[in-house]
């Protein structure tokens, strides 16, 4: 068991990363002059090159450029979707260069401006990206110092730069940043010594900063890839099968070149339409009379856990102790099953794409989480060389994991090629729930023995397609057998916030609180018993204290539930205060509090919006949110029938944020998802004695 | 069926040609570029779409344009006056009400609705109000609380 977050087959798609050479001719068109900083990420060079006129190194992570009017550009392909990465990446290069979070600007996720990167999750851009600008940014400084320095015929180390200008020792001279990178033509790639700020002396990073553009959102300026436009655009709208896993049959003789205003484009599976306005695309869509080929029958909701079992795999996890000594020495066993069903992401913003071809180029704007791997597949769809493609990702509404793929992408570009015309293609609700992808549905059967004084002796726990994230214990247990088994899935379905976390700290969570009722010992208790990691325990303390976890005894109406746990570098505990409807069995959240511990916090305001924003997306996989599916339909696939945490559903949430200024920080968009269920879950057993094994959590209801 | 030929945006009267039954979604976004106010599901379930008619909040992805050619609509671009933003504009900024901000316009629509009709709302005439817009990135404790100090009540999280 290590630090690092396990490798999540559900995180990458199928198709590889490939890091295409970087193209000289792009970098020298994009900078003329100024400074650059280049951030390398594998091998760490450290060479210094006059002129732009030599090789890039083939694996820049980022770059940082002053430009010689002064301003500072951030170059990086990862993408903002509502985590505030634009900001706390901006407040780590402003704190490392002495300027104001204000003069940084960050271009993202656009294949022909910014480096390659594979992708923008699990959450590795606070603990990978943000440390590597900090670097470039605190080697730029000292750059810019050294340069002012000999302008002045000052030694470097009189020379500070204090807000965005630069000083002589006692203040007599300045300049601009401007002043100094005008007429310079310089790149340097950093090397991996440079020192950066430590973070007790940290003034802007670490600090409560408002998003950095929220002006463009509270006025509706800002431009999601669903509200732009190109000049002669025309709307795009793909014709779906009735069903899932159809294929088109070829289309009769005559085709369907006869509806009014609209082109029809057909090529192998994919049939779709472009018009001038986009009422007339979705009428024509739906009238164009194709013919499928469907599979038939198709597993449903009923028969899914037995599905997963009877195709899984052998897992292969390796063993810790021996289980089965384990189990000799136990007081007592327990054995139990836990499922989570399928969920969708449901971002706000359904998949957008807008294509436009010029001169044998092809751009494509829309909202992906990987913007390099939508230019693959874009290459590979339409047989072009990806050179000669660019995707661009503007500020996204929201992905949670949702948006690793490019189908919108690649239907737009299609239909673009087609028609000689940019082609905007936004899917419907509808088609988001049907036609992208959902976090996998899982079983889970768990084994465990446990002595009377409550150490468990013997861990054995069997994941069945959910996936192995957050799958190992912070627990000190002996004796493990902890098994992922691949299987095969009757629905498409990919990475989700915490992906399979959710669903393995939910079995965990809940099963430990069994074994602390059959042993008789508090749930807090119980825990600590069989916990040496102090983060683990410090989150856990914090969180039941601030709960008042002692002082409150439960009722039949009303419940308390504890679950803690570590994934992807944060730890976490969570309290639920829950209390029920007796009539209708209907759960209401009372309270919850949370405790988070990510390292040294770097800005502590979009910290505690993203553990409150985390625990409410986790009351709907907690309490009702399920795709119903039958024989290749989605039959829940619009907000009237898959219901979505609302205003009413959240309690008030008390987040307690643990700062370890010495310990680096971690991503927080995923890890504090994980607490919510089992802590709901637990709470319900304390106050109704029922356990409710399955998610959602809607076994109580008539 | 027949055309809406003129309709008043913003304070601003303004010209499209378009069939009476399309959605003034659909109007603002795609003829009028007002592209503030949101797709989000295209059955009034989410709130994404809200803005004002004749002061009352309504979901423009299920009104026909044809029944509002006569009224005053406002959307989320028509709130900033002469650089200065709404208050509840403000109060969004400051309680950082949002992540992807995706639905921030139609919460705000929704928001100045309340606030006009009722100066002061409780914590609970909020949330009864608000929960038909729904906020995937989960900020609902922030909007209430952003709306909150919009009406010169303290804010839950400031």
């Amino acid at each position: 068991m290590n630090d690092l977050p396990e490798v999540e087959r559900y995180e990458l798609t199928e198709d590889p990363f490939y890091n295409f050479k970087f193209d000289r001719r792009q970098f020298l068109r994009v900078f003329s002059t100024g400074i650059v900083l280049m951030v390398p990420m594998n091998h760490l060079l450290a060479q210094e090159e006059q002129g732009f006129e030599r090789e890039a190194p083939q694996d820049v992570g980022a770059w940082i450029h002053v430009d010689q009017d002064g301003s500072i550009l951030v170059y990086t392909g990862k993408v903002e979707f509502g985590q505030n990465i634009r900001t706390s990446l901006a407040q780590a290069v402003a704190e490392e260069l002495h300027v104001p979070v204000s003069t940084v600007r960050l271009v993202m996720g656009d294949t022909d401006l910014t480096p390659f990167d594979m992708g923008t999750f699990g959450s590795r851009t606070t603990p990978t990206m943000a440390p590597q600008l900090r670097k470039a940014a605190a080697a730029a400084r000292e750059m810019l110092i050294a340069l002012a320095a000999q302008q002045w015929q000052v030694a470097p180390d009189t020379v500070r730069i204090v807000d965005a200008r630069f000083v002589n020792h006692d203040q007599s001279k300045s300049m601009t940043l401007a002043d100094v990178a005008k007429g310079q033509k310089l790149v340097k790639t950093i090397s991996p010594d440079v020192k950066t700020t430590p973070v007790d002396q940290w003034t802007l990073a670490g600090k409560s900063i408002p998003k950095v553009d929220g002006r463009d959102f509270v006025t509706g300026r800002h431009k999601y890839t669903s509200d732009m436009r190109r000049e002669g655009m025309l709307y795009g709208a793909v014709v779906r099968p009735p069903k899932l896993n159809a294929t088109l049959e070829p289309r009769n003789p005559g085709g369907f070149i006869n509806i009014p205003a609209t082109h029809v484009v057909e090529d192998g599976d994919f049939l779709g339409v472009a018009s001038s306005d986009p009422q007339t695309a979705a009428a024509a869509a739906k009238s164009v009379p194709a013919r499928w080929k469907t599979t038939e029958p198709q597993p449903d909701n009923a028969a899914l856990f037995d599905y997963f079992r009877k195709n899984a795999r052998e897992g292969r996890g390796r063993p810790v102790g021996s289980v089965a000594d384990g189990f000799k020495t136990a007081d007592k066993t327990l054995e139990q099953t836990y499922t989570v069903a399928y969920i969708a992401h449901a971002p706000l913003e359904p998949r957008a794409a807008i294509a436009e071809w010029s001169n044998d180029k092809l751009t494509v704007w829309t909202g992906t989480q990987r913007p390099f791997g939508v230019k693959n597949e874009l290459a590979e769809a339409l047989h072009i060389p990806a050179n000669r493609i660019r995707v661009i990702v503007p500020d996204t509404g929201s992905g949670y994991g949702g948006k690793h793929s490019g189908e919108c992408a690649v239907e737009a570009a299609r239909l673009a090629m087609a028609t000689k015309k940019p082609v905007k293609v936004v899917w419907t609700r509808e088609e988001e729930f049907t036609w992208a992808y959902f976090r996998p549905a899982g079983v889970i059967d768990v084994k465990t023995g446990v002595k009377n004084d409550g150490k468990i002796t013997a861990w054995e726990f069997h994941n069945y397609n959910s996936g192995s994230s957050g799958i190992q214990v912070k627990y000190d247990f002996p004796n493990q057998n902890i098994q992922f088994h691949d299987t095969k899935s009757p629905l498409r379905q990919g990475s989700y916030r915490g992906l399979a976390a959710t669903a393995n700290h939910f079995a965990r969570e809940v099963h430990i609180d069994e074994l602390a009722a059959l042993v008789k010992m508090d749930p807090v208790e119980f825990r600590l018993k069989n916990i040496k990691d102090e983060r683990l325990r410090a989150v856990l303390e914090s969180a039941v204290t601030r709960f008042n976890w002692q002082r409150k005894p439960a009722s039949a109406t009303r419940g308390f539930g504890v679950a803690c746990g570590f994934e992807k570098g944060g730890y976490i505990a969570t309290c639920a205060e829950v209390s029920i409807e007796p009539r209708t069995g209907k759960v209401k959240l009372e309270r919850i509090v949370e405790a988070f511990e990510c390292g040294a916090i770097v800005n502590p305001l979009h910290l505690e919006n993203q553990v409150e924003g985390a625990i409410v997306q986790a009351i709907g996989g907690a309490l009702f949110e399920s795709i119903q599916f039958a024989n290749g339909s989605i039959l829940n696939p619009r907000f009237k029938n898959y219901r979505l945490p609302r205003f009413s559903d959240v309690p008030p949430i008390d987040v307690v944020l643990v700062n370890r200024k010495d310990l680096p920080s971690a991503g927080a968009g995923e890890t504090p998802i994980v607490g919510l269920a089992p802590a709901v879950s637990n709470a319900i057993f304390a106050a109704t004695g029922k356990r409710l094994r399955s998610l959602p959590l809607t076994g109580l209801q008539n | 069926m027949g055309n809406v030929t003129a309709l008043t945006v913003n304070g601003k009267k303004l010209t499209v040609n378009v069939d009476s039954q399309t959605s003034l979604l659909s109007v603002l976004r795609n003829d009028l570029d007002l592209t503030g106010t949101k797709y989000g599901c295209g059955e009034a379930q989410c709130g994404a779409c809200t803005v004002l008619v004749d002061g009352q909040q309504t979901r423009s992805c299920v009104t026909p344009v044809g029944r509002v050619a006569n009224k005053k609509i406002t959307t989320i671009e028509g709130l900033e006056k002469d650089g200065q933003l709404h208050p509840v504009q403000e109060a969004f900024l400051k309680a950082d009400a949002m992540q992807c901000g995706y639905c921030t316009p139609g919460m705000i629509m929704s928001s100045v609705a309340l606030l006009t009709k009722n100066a002061r709302p409780t914590r609970e005439e909020i949330v009864r109000h608000m929960d038909r817009n729904v906020c995937r990135c989960g900020t609902y404790l922030r909007i209430v609380a952003a709306i909150q100090m919009a009406s010169g009540q303290k804010g839950g999280t400031e």
